[in-house]
Order: structure tokens, then sequence, then C-alpha cells
């Protein structure tokens, strides 16, 4: 058994280096343009995100479009930092964010502690704490960051300018994903107590919000270089298709670890059946919050990649229109699956970025929103499991049953589905041995 | 802020009160609450005639924003279905009473068929056959919609129709901005009737000229405003009508409630989830034009933004209702004007989307939602 494991692991990594290394010789050597060196980068990027947002929807069931707004955090953060950086030379951005993110996540964990001890308090008082608690380490993060910016900077600038260049940006996408998972954790304390539906419409609202904020960043709020609805320029372009493959490979790793885990197992069981999940003594409000925090962390990498890809940044991009594309990305690859999803946001690139501009007839190019729904529709009709239906990678494999997806006319909530006894059968099943969705799926409609 | 945790102790004390009263969270709603009605309170003292001709602006949207609520929250409560496209469908309405006005002068019909008669009144009569060409042909087309994108997804998973519905959004939008379906240009829409205002105030109604400042102290109202306001209204009763006594509503509310039994009952369970859509999408025909009249610049995303409001509304309201979804929509209508004039005018959209989540963290399943079980 293990040393099945350990060669599935060893396999899937030497593919996946052997993959990332393939595709940086074929730019090295220019075989790739950088249009589609682009149309990868952003498939990355969008994998990243969306292994965060299975990890919300496809594993913990919690239906969220909230994604898109902690990219959009994760993007601007970095960038940000990034912009300062080289614009000011100097560490501001990263001293501020570092320590108000470090500051924060201390008293997180310490009133966390803490209000663990009272039994019975409710989500929207928990939310104010928590609230007040942020408001003044804002404040002392800044406060404190000031002495704190003029030794930095020296110190980094004691590294070669290009290195430099790398820790500030490395150092500016950990702290973009802490603040937006720290976002994510504030915001969700109130809104994961909703139900399905009503959860995604508050995270749709969460989006929305973000981007009237980003609208407004320079006159409200003071951040004069993001420029407000006038669009951020200047981010540097160092998202290179290293850094973002890298950090896939990574989050696709922590994904399977967690997933393997007893918290990835306690995290899916809440997606079955919250109420059989509680009676197991599993803490249901605990993982949602765990899964939502995890994947939102993801998203607010992955917007920081984006930002140094693009190197362009405009609230219109974080319309709460484009947060459906990672739903739709998410839907393809198959709830609840690593290799699909990966598959699917590269896939998704290439469709749309890629072939869609580049096959379409002379004279048909602004019918690539129109063939691309087309397809959407044609998608969902012939492959709704996903694009590869549940097939995971050997290293992906988890042995836990595929997601069971209710039909659209049940009703949510006040009619109980009678559920059929046969659906019961995955969960008892040998463990080791992955169930593929159909049979799950099967059962469950029958 | 730890307060003791006696196991037996017969009265609560101070802290645990804080605990279990849930002080601290109400605190904050208290608070925020009490700075917002105090704003609009000294607003209202401050100039009166201001306010109030906010708040009839807010009631403009409102009931704007309640035709297209209404048609979310109707296929949600039979379906279950968040349907996306329905913002575009606003926008089909837009553009059909505009081809249906400034290509074939549908309103003015009357008005060349007997010369004679009264222009007001052969306008209106122009007007509300645009209204009821809008309806139709929006009624058709999602209808057509329903059967050929929805239908086959009836049994898939819930998520899978939401794709779908995002899908045909998308598509109607970017066929719409076609060369030659809508273009992608802004087009601006000629209103079927002249628009007239009146200012009220302490010297009376009188009608403005344009050009002439309005009397200080007055309140404005333009035969827009009424026009909207009494069609959405009958409307709605006629809606209210068709649910509450004819047999075809009380089959949509049958299939709402339990869809399995009403099949064994011999309802035709498709045909009503497809009459649902129709009328729903009437109303948000009948809202694209009215929209229109309001607000005269018609492009192909134009449905968008008052279709997420109205979405918002109908969510607030407590989706699945349709009592709720007109009070969300008034109130969203209110929150969106007078923030915008009160608080903070860059910030409305935020305000008013912040309003949805504090009315679910108190009212989980909206104002008038039905609370429900967690599903087990």
């Amino acid at each position: 058994m293990l040393k099945r494991m350990d060669r599935n692991t060893l396999v899937f990594l030497a593919g996946s280096v052997f993959v990332i290394l393939l595709v940086q010789v074929l730019i090295s050597i220019n075989v790739l343009n950088s249009f589609w060196l682009t149309i990868l980068r952003i498939g990355g990027v969008m994998g990243i995100a969306c292994l965060g947002l299975n990890l919300i929807y496809g594993f913990n069931g919690q239906f969220s479009l909230g994604q898109w707004g902690f990219f959009a955090i994760g993007a601007y953060a970095a960038a940000d930092v990034t912009y300062r950086w080289v614009n000011d030379h100097s560490a501001s951005g990263l001293v501020i964010l570092t320590l108000g993110v470090l500051l924060t996540g201390l008293v997180f964990v310490l009133l966390g502690r803490q209000l663990a001890k009272i039994r019975g308090l409710d989500a929207l008082s928990a939310f104010s704490l928590y609230l007040i608690a942020v408001i003044a380490t804002g404040f002392l993060s800044v406060f404190l960051g000031q002495f704190l910016i003029a030794p930095v900077t020296g110190l980094i600038n004691l590294l070669p300018a290009a290195l430099g260049m790398q820790v500030v940006f490395f150092l500016a996408i950990i702290g973009a994903g802490l603040l937006a998972a720290e976002a994510s954790f504030l915001l969700g304390l109130p809104v994961l107590t909703l139900g399905s539906d009503y959860f995604g419409i508050a995270t749709l609202a969460i989006t929305v919000i973000v981007k009237v904020l980003l609208d407004n960043s320079d006159t409200l709020f003071g951040f004069v270089e993001m420029k407000g609805a006038r669009g951020m320029i200047g981010i540097p372009k160092i998202g290179s298709w290293l850094w973002v493959s890298i950090f896939l490979l990574a989050t696709i790793v922590v994904v399977r670890n967690l997933l393997q885990s007893s918290y990835g197992r306690a995290i899916v069981s809440v997606r079955e059946d919250e109420i059989a999940a509680k009676a197991m003594g599993i803490d249901v409000a605990n993982f949602k919050t765990l899964s939502f925090v995890l994947g939102s962390l993801m998203a607010g990498v992955a917007g920081a990649l984006y930002a140094h890809i693009n190197g362009f940044l405009h609230p219109n991009t974080f319309n709460f229109i484009k947060s459906f594309d990672i739903l739709i990305i998410v839907v393809f690859g198959g709830l609840g699956s690593v290799t699909g999803t990966v598959a699917a946001a590269f896939a998704w690139a290439l469709v749309l970025e890629g072939f869609l501009r580049l096959w379409l007839p002379p004279g048909f190019e602004t019918w690539r929103y129109v063939v691309y729904p087309l397809l959407l529709l044609l998608m969902m009709l012939l492959r709704p499991k996903g694009l590869f239906g549940g097939y995971e990678l050997p290293f992906l494999r988890h042995s836990m049953p595929a997601l069971r997806l209710k039909p659209a006319t049940a009703a949510i909530s006040n009619q109980a589905e009678p559920r059929p006894a046969s659906a019961e059968a995955p969960s008892e099943s040998t463990p080791g041995i992955t169930l593929s969705q159909e049979d799950a799926q099967s059962s469950s409609e029958g | 802020m730890k307060p003791s945790l006696a196991t037996t102790a017969p009265t609560l004390t101070i802290g645990q009160q804080i605990i279990h009263k849930r002080w601290i969270g109400k605190g904050l709603l208290v608070l925020l609450s009490v700075v917002v009605i105090w704003r609009l309170v000294t607003a209202l003292i401050e100039n009166p005639s201001v306010f109030v001709q906010q708040v009839v602006n807010g009631l403009q949207s409102g009931f704007v924003y309640a035709l297209i609520a209404l048609g979310y929250t109707m296929v949600y409560g039979i379906v279950k279905l968040i349907n996306f496209a329905h913002a575009d469908v606003l926008m089909v309405g837009s553009f059909t009473s505009y081809y249906a006005i400034s290509r074939f002068n549908l309103h003015l019909w009357l008005a060349n068929l007997a010369p004679t008669l009264s222009p007001t009144i052969s306008l209106l009569v122009g007007t509300i056959t645009v209204l009821v060409f809008a309806m139709l042909v929006c009624a058709l087309m999602a209808f057509t919609i329903e059967r050929t994108a929805y239908k086959p997804l009836r049994n898939a998973p819930r998520i899978s129709a939401l794709i779908t519905a995002i899908g045909v959004s998308f598509f109607l939008e970017y066929f719409g901005a076609l060369d030659f379906v809508f273009t992608p240009n802004f087009i601006s829409f000629k209103r079927p009737f002249p628009v007239t205002t009146w200012a009220v105030g302490p010297g009376g109604i009188q009608a403005l000229e344009s050009g002439v400042a309005p009397p200080p102290g007055s309140v404005l109202f333009s035969n827009i405003l009424v026009i909207i306001i009494v069609s959405s209204l009958l409307l709605l009763i006629l809606l209210q009508y068709i649910v509450k006594r004819t047999k075809v509503g009380k089959a949509m509310r049958a299939v709402a409630y339990d869809k399995p039994t009403a099949r064994l009952m011999g309802i035709n369970v498709d045909g009503i989830i497809s009459i649902t859509f129709a009328i729903g999408a009437a109303l948000a025909g009948a809202a694209g034009l009215l929209y229109a009249i309001a607000f005269p610049q018609i492009v192909f995303w134009m449905g968008i933004i008052p279709g997420l409001k109205a979405f918002i509304a109908a969510v607030l309201g407590g989706i699945g209702s349709i009592p709720g979804a007109l009070v969300g929509a008034l109130i969203m209508g209110q929150a969106e004007v007078l923030s915008a004039a009160y608080i903070s005018t860059p910030m409305r959209d935020a305000i008013a989307f912040s309003l949805l989540i504090i009315v679910l963290l108190v009212r989980p399943t909206g104002i008038f939602g039905e609370p429900t079980l967690e599903k087990a």
C-alpha cells in the first residue's frame, strides 16, 4: 500500500516537474510566444483559484460566489506592495501588509481561543468582536510599520536588485493570500451561518462590495497608486511561468494532502450530511470556516499572481459577472475533482482566450462570446459531471464518495428528499477503492 | 469580556446575559441603524422637499425593480433556479420596445388610424400596445429558452441548470451585441410620449415648462413616474389575480409546493413551469420598456445592473415570495437613492448590498421568506 502510494507520488511529482520544465524550455527557445505563454499562465492562475473554490463548493458543499472578490483583494494587495517597491523604492507596502497580516492572524488566534471558551456566542457577536480587533490591529500595524520601513528597505537592498525584487514578490504573494484568508474569515463568520443559496447570494454581495471599494480606492481610502476606477498601472510584470506553476503545484499538493487527512474527511462529511457529521462529533461550523478560509487563501494567491501577469488592474475585471468564470471552470472540471479542475482551468483559458480568438473566421471576431455560451450549454448537456467525469490521477485519488448532486427540481429545504438506500452504499465500501462519480450519481437519482 | 460559566446558576450573570441575549451583535446592528436613521432624520428636517424628492425617485426605481424581481422570485419558487438570464430578458424587452417605437411607430397606430382622437388617449393606448408587445415577445422568448435550454436539464444537478442560465445570459448579451442584431453601441431610446413634469409644493400643483426652474420647496413629479407606478401596480394586481384566483395560478402554487404530488394530481408540471418562466419574462419585458423610458439609453449589457439589484431585492424580500419581491424591491430602491443622497454617493451599491447581508443575518431567508429547516 505504502509502496504504491510512494510510486504514485513520485510519478506525479516527476511528471509535473517535467511538464513545468518542458514549458520553461519551450519558452526559452521561443517556441511558445508571449500570447500562448500568457494563456498558460492565466490557466495556471485560474487553476489555483478554482481549486480554492472546489475546496469550498466541491468538497465542502458551500455554494460560494465570493471567490472573485477575494481574488481581487489578493490582486490589489500584492500589486500595491510591488508597485511601491518598484516605483517608490520603499518597502512600505510590504512592511505594513506583512505586519498587518501577522498581527491580525495573531489576534485572531488569541481572540479565537478566548471566544472558544464562551458557549452560545452567536456569529454576529463574534463578528463584532473580531471586527473591533481587526480595526485596532490595522491601526497598530500602520503605526508600528512606520519604524520598520527604512530598516527593511535597507535589508532588501543588500540583496542583488533582481533577487530583491523576487523576494518582495514572493512575500507579497504570501501576504496577499493571507490577507484574503483573513478577510474571508472575518466575513465568513456571519455569512457562513446562512443556508446554501443564501450563502451564495451573500458571497455574491461580498464580490460586488469589494468591487465598489476598489472603485473608490483612491478617493475614499487613500490608496492613490490604485487609481480607483481608472485602473492601476505600473505593476511589474514579474509573474513568470515558474512562479505560477510552482504555486499551482503547491496548491494541488496542499489540497490533496488536506483531503487525504482526517480534516479532509471531516470537510467532505459536512458536504455529505451536516447532521450526521455533527452527530459524529465534527464541528461543522469550524470545518466550514476552515475550507472557506483556505479556499480564499488560494484565491488571494491566484489574484496576486494574476496582477503580476497582467501588469494592469481595473475594478471592472472584478465585476461579479466574471466571478461566474471560476464557478463555470469548477463545474466543468467536476465538483470534487482536483485533476478535472486543473485541466478545466487550462482548457478554459486555451479555448476562451486562445482558440476562440484565433480560429474564428474573419468578420466573426465578435462571435467569441456567442460561441462560448453555446459550448457551455453543450458541455452541460453532454458532460454534466465534469470534464473527466470523476476521473482522478492516481496521486490525487481519495477514498471518498463522489458528490451527490441534487436534481434541479428537488426542493432544497422544507421538503426532505427521500434518500434512496443505495445512495448510502458508497460510504460503506472499502476504503482505498475510489467509486466513480457515475455510480454515486445514478444511485442518488434512482 | 470573559463571563464566568457557573453551570447551575439560577440567574444569569451580566456576562452570560451579554452572550445569551446576543447583545454584542445586536449592539452593532443598533449602532448602525441609529447612525443611519439619525442621518436620514436630520436630512428630512433640514430640507424636507429634497428628502421627499429622493423618496419619490426611489419609488420609481423600486417599482421597476419589483417587476424584474417578480420573475426571479417566481422561477426560484417553482424550480429553485437562480435564473441569471432574466436580466437579459429585460434588455430584450427594452430593445423590442425600441424597435416597435422607432422603426414601426407602434405607439402611433391609433393616432394614425383615428387622427381626430385626443392625442393623450391615442398615445396612452399606443404605449400600452408597445408594453403588451414587449411582454409578448419576452414571454415567447423565455418560453423558447425554457424549452430548449432548461427543460433537458430538469433532472440534472441544480448547478448544471445554474451554469446553463449563466450561459443563456452570456448568449443573449453577446448575440445582442452583434452588428446585425442590437449593435454593441448605446442607442438613445425614443420615449413614446412627451415628458411632462409637475412641481408639487406649497404653491400647489403646476405643470413645469422646460428650462424653467422649479419653485423652491417643491417636489417634482413626472408623468414617467406616474406611468411606471401605475403600470407596475396594475401588473402586480394582475399577477396576484393570476396566481391566487385562476386555475393556472393554483397549479403553479401546487407545483412550487410539491412537484411529484402535483404531477399525480394531473397537473402538467412541465407546462406550468414554462408558463411561470413566460409570466416572469413578460413582467421583465414590461420592466424593460419602463426602465428604458426612465433611463433612455439602451445597450446590450443594460440588464445586468438592474437585474442584479432586482435579484438582490427578491432575496431581501424572501425569494419565492411575491409580496416579498415587491417589498424588497421598494426597500432596495429607497436604499439606493437615500444612500446615494445622504451617506456616500460612490459607495451606494456597497451600502445596498451590505443591507442585503445585514437583513440575511437577522432573517436568514429574507423578510417574507418562510423559515426553512436546514436540509438534513
